[in-house]
């Protein structure tokens, strides 16, 4: 909530985009993966990127929280360019968070630990504050009686959260969640769509690469269908999933009908 | 030697040999396997001792290797000066588990500005694995003392413990290098998402996870230095092997060699069963824990991270 809060205040103030992606490249050798991505994300706003396996959507993410350096192009957050030359790129990814497919909860730690390492060596919090914080995250996402357990003593669900509530710990102007549900045992996966329903809900500006369409359709304020390392098209859920204009969009779309996963 | 020096793969390929198939199984459920045990136990050593005795070099052999009155006249002389080599020992391995760690670390360091780093550890590592322990300890311990550079200390012990902290760091932070390798680069991602430094990456996320991965496997060097704490004799400190070779010459007899093989039995053997212990927990948990863990540690595996 917190995280939301501040997220919304800085941009209030440099009534900037939250996000803005200018003509992005990247490739791995001889692979093109980011083909020009241009993008602008307005504060509280929660964009959907969908598109097939190997479109680029992980390392679109991964290049926004400057964990892959990019080849060409520009990333702004709030106004500040975070691609320019000599900036700090630990400083940036303190406004980013950024939660993984397969959580990577680190395991020695307990989940209070989890949770309070980047704000205690980061931000510079003391341990009282940054558990207490934790703590309120935790209650929140139901997970407060799990404190003091170590990750692997954990269902992949409350896992998934756990690692939402470290990332929110930082209280980042952004969220980037990379098919958080896709590790998960089905039945677990609603726990964890309801806590970025909650975010979503609270003002979190978030983008979230996913293949779940239904959740798509019903969370986002904007769907971005990525094809070959390019946002082939974008516009409202309603619109995308209703009426896409373009022809491989129709046909994502069906396979993902026939798969009988819309 | 310091050959023993295990890196964390080589583990499991050592165990199988170590454990002892034919006594262990025997300990099932019933009496009837242990008699068996028991027996079969028995007519071993009856045969292996009935050929020691009948050899014909026996008499001459009890006479220069098994001498009671000269071994209970050695053993607390030799037991004395083991005191040196438990010194040695507890202070070499504390300089030897800090240096071992920043040679490993140093040689993690990504990015070419650390290439020369990289490079010097490399060839420290590498130099004192190449050459022979004794070598090293006649060179270093009796050349750099004779340089008598000025502010040098001439003491053997400091000596003594200088090389054995050369030769070990070198295979110690082989072992650390292996468990900082095995910890998932992804974990590192993570670190480093939430915006910790590279160090902070490393000291809170990567290193303690390596350490624990690794504290058999360092067990099990420490047993070798243990033993090798009594080639330092060579360069002339008054430590058990040293003080053994004393009373034989006294004596012209090798039983004291007996009292000291003793001494060491006693201290090593518990050490190695313990971290044989360790090791086969640590599986016991691999196992449990992978058993019950669910798709998503599969995932975890599979993922990579820059
Ligand atoms: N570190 C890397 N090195 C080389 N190639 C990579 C690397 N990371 C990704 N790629 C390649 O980049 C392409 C895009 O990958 P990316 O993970 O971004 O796709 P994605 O849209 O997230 O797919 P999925 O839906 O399967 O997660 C793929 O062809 C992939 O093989
Ligand atoms: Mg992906």
């Amino acid at each position: 909530m917190s995280g939301a809060v501040s997220g919304a205040v800085t941009s209030a103030v440099t009534s900037a985009p939250a996000l803005s992606i200018e003509g992005i490249w990247k490739s791995f050798g001889q692979l093109d993966v980011l083909r020009g991505i241009d993008l602008e994300v307005a504060p509280h706003e929660v964009i959907a990127l969908i598109g097939a396996s190997g479109s680029g959507k992980s390392t679109l993410l991964r290049c926004i929280n400057l964990i892959e350096p990019i080849d060409a192009g520009r990333i702004l957050i709030a106004g500040d360019e975070i691609t320019a030359q000599g900036v700090n790129v630990d400083r940036i990814r303190r406004r980013v968070g950024i939660v993984f497919q397969s959580f990577n909860l680190f395991p020695h730690m307990r989940v209070i630990d989890n949770i309070t390492l980047a704000p205690r060596k980061v931000l510079g919090r003391s341990a009282a504050e940054a558990e207490a914080a934790a703590m309120t995250l935790l209650e929140r996402f139901g997970l407060a009686e799990k404190a003091r357990e170590y990750p692997d003593r954990l269902s992949g669900g409350q896992q998934q959260r756990v690692a939402i509530v470290r990332a929110l710990a930082m209280e980042p102007d952004l969220l980037l969640l990379d098919e958080v549900t896709s590790a998960l045992d089905p039945e677990l996966v609603a726990e964890v769509l309801n806590v970025i329903r909650e975010l979503a809900a609270g003002g979190m500006t978030m983008l979230i690469a996913t293949h779940e369409m239904g959740f798509a359709r019903d969370i986002a304020s904007r769907v971005c269908f990525l094809d070959s390392g390019r946002i082939l098209e974008q516009g409202s859920p309603r619109q995308i999933f209703a009426e896409p204009r373009e022809a491989r969009t129709r046909q994502f779309l069906n396979r993902i009908i026939e798969a009988g996963r819309l | 030697m310091a050959s023993d020096g295990v890196r964390l793969e080589d583990v499991d390929a050592v165990r199988p040999p170590r454990v002892n198939p034919g006594p262990r199984r025997a300990f099932g459920p019933g009496a009837r396997p242990l008699l068996i045990a028991a027996l079969s136990t028995a007519v071993v050593f009856a045969v292996l001792a009935a050929i020691v005795v009948n050899a014909p070099g026996w008499p001459r052999f009890q006479q220069a290797f098994l001498n009671g009155p000269i071994f209970w006249d050695a053993l607390p002389k030799v037991a004395g000066k083991f005191l040196v080599n438990v010194r040695l020992f507890l202070v070499a391995e504390v300089l030897i588990l800090v240096l071992g760690l920043v040679l490993a670390v140093l040689r993690s360091l990504p990015g070419p500005v650390f290439f020369p780093v990289r490079l010097l550890a490399t060839l420290y590592v590498d130099l004192f694995r190449a050459l022979p322990g004794v070598l090293v300890i006649f060179m270093l311990g009796m050349g750099i003392p004779a340089l008598r550079i000025e502010g040098v200390p001439k003491d053997e012990f400091f000596w003594a413990v200088v090389v054995l902290t050369l030769i070990y760091s070198a295979y110690v932070s082989e072992v650390y290098r292996a468990g900082i390798e095995s910890v998932h680069p992804s974990q590192e991602a993570a670190a480093r998402s939430l915006g910790l430094s590279r160090w902070q990456g490393l000291r809170y996320v990567v290193l303690p996870q390596a350490v624990r991965r690794v504290i058999p496997p360092l067990l099990n060097d420490f047993i070798g230095l243990q033993k090798d704490t009594v080639l330092v004799s060579f360069i002339g400190v008054v430590e058990v092997f040293r003080q053994t070779q004393i009373v034989q010459a006294a004596r012209f007899n090798f039983t004291p060699y007996l009292a000291t093989a003793l001494v060491f039995l006693v201290v090593t053997i518990p050490m190695a069963r313990f971290t044989d212990w360790l090791l086969k927990r640590e599986k016991d948990q691999r196992v449990a824990s992978g058993g019950s863990r669910s798709s998503a540690s599969m995932s975890r595996v599979n993922q990579t991270l820059p």
